[in-house]
């Protein structure tokens, strides 16, 4: 729900779409530590299935998403909320799961009905750890 | 400069259309695999088909007949198929897949229970069944009645679906040969099924595989047999048509 209205106050600030939700959400501040380990689990964050970054211990990480090596420096923390909450308001036809919105979709299992992919703390996490991303070559 | 010219010519004479830029699941696999399917000493699809020559041939149910009582030899009958199914079945006034058919034959013909989906009795029988159709080109079923079953798979195909909100085209369209995690994503030509999936050890069906990828979004597969899957596996032979037929296959 809450999820829903700041995304419909993002898509209609200033006649345009937003780039950003600079609101965090309902969460205590985002922890970075708890950030990485939510991004390289692959039951949690599901994020290596589909990107790869500075990751050196996780084997088999994706390429059908840009590489996170440097997130933190091209993206600013509004920038990286937006795409994690639902990266459709960036890209109606994004591969990129709704981390935090339930809005349209369709035969959601059972087992997931009525719960996001991450909830508000665990999305604050990431964005507080893909922040540190700023290098952009791995060493 | 002068292959520029020719590659130019070439494509005047056939036109950009004609490059086939269709891959089977085959050509992802590294070459030890590949052997696996190619070797039929190796491969382990193989002795599934030699469970299904010996059940060819026994009597099941009421009738006390066997397949080969009204089919004969598998070698001859069966040849080319399975290259066209899913097919259109009058009575049943549906789009059946070969499991579907023998199940079909069990309870017409033979007298006997229609075998569950995923029977190892049923899949070596279908393995059988494929197997005759191996190297020809898929050469999808021409009754009209089909072509509602290959839009309503199309349809299918094309939506997202399951908490993580992806369409089976997402990936299998806009990202095949692109990497999940460390696994190949290919095209979605089902030439080979049954499979042997070395992920399962074991041979599974086409209905088997998408349930996998129906709960990989979060999604709830519909269940076995269901006319979702049949829809799905018509639209997606239409797409492989022309495309040689592998069954038994091996994937990873």
């Amino acid at each position: 729900m809450w999820a829903g209205l700041v995304l419909a106050s993002a898509l209609t600030a200033g006649g345009a779409l937003a780039q950003g939700l600079p609101e965090p959400l309902p969460a205590l501040p985002g922890d970075p530590v708890r950030g990485r380990a939510i991004v390289e689990d692959r039951q949690t964050g599901l994020c290596l299935l589909c990107h790869s970054g500075p990751f050196p211990d996780v084997p088999f990480q994706g390429d059908l998403g840009p590489d996170l090596t440097g997130v933190g420096a091209r993206l600013d923390p509004a920038e990286l909320r937006l795409r994690m909450v639902d990266s459709r308001a960036i890209n109606g036809d994004t591969i990129m799961p709704p981390y935090f919105s339930r809005d349209g979709l369709n035969r959601v299992g059972d087992r997931w009905t009525g719960e996001t992919i991450l909830d508000a703390q665990q999305i604050e996490d990431v964005i507080a750890f893909l922040a540190t991303l700023t290098q952009e070559e791995s060493e | 400069m002068k292959r520029g010219g020719v590659a130019a010519l070439a494509v005047l004479l056939t036109g950009p259309a004609q490059a086939d830029e269709r891959r089977s699941g085959f050509d992802y696999m590294g070459p030890e695999t590949q052997l696996m399917q190619t070797d039929d000493m190796a491969n382990p699809g193989m002795l599934a088909v030699q469970a299904g020559m010996r059940l060819w041939q026994e009597t099941a149910g009421d009738a006390e007949r066997s397949c080969e009582s009204c089919h004969g030899d598998a070698e001859k009958s069966m040849r080319g198929v399975a290259a066209r199914y899913p097919a259109y079945d009058a009575t049943a006034q549906s789009a059946v897949d070969v499991a579907g058919r023998v199940n079909l034959c069990r309870t017409r013909h033979q007298g006997a229970e229609p075998l569950p989906q995923e029977d190892a009795d049923l899949l070596a029988l279908v393995s059988l069944i494929g197997l005759q159709s191996r190297g020809l080109p898929v050469m999808p079923d021409p009754d009209p009645q089909m072509s509602q079953w290959r839009s309503r798979g199309a349809d299918l195909f094309d939506r997202r679906m399951g908490q993580l909100n992806l369409s089976c085209a997402q990936c299998h369209d806009d990202n095949a040969g692109g990497h999940l995690g460390s696994a190949p994503i290919p095209q979605a030509h089902p030439t080979g099924y049954p499979i042997y999936r070395l992920e399962w050890q074991e041979m599974g069906s086409l209905q088997r595989r998408l349930r996998g990828c129906l709960s990989g979004v979060r999604s709830d597969p519909w269940p076995y047999g269901s006319d979702a899957y049949v829809a799905i596996e018509a639209y997606l032979m239409q797409r492989a048509a022309g495309m040689p037929m592998e069954t038994p296959a091996v994937r990873p």
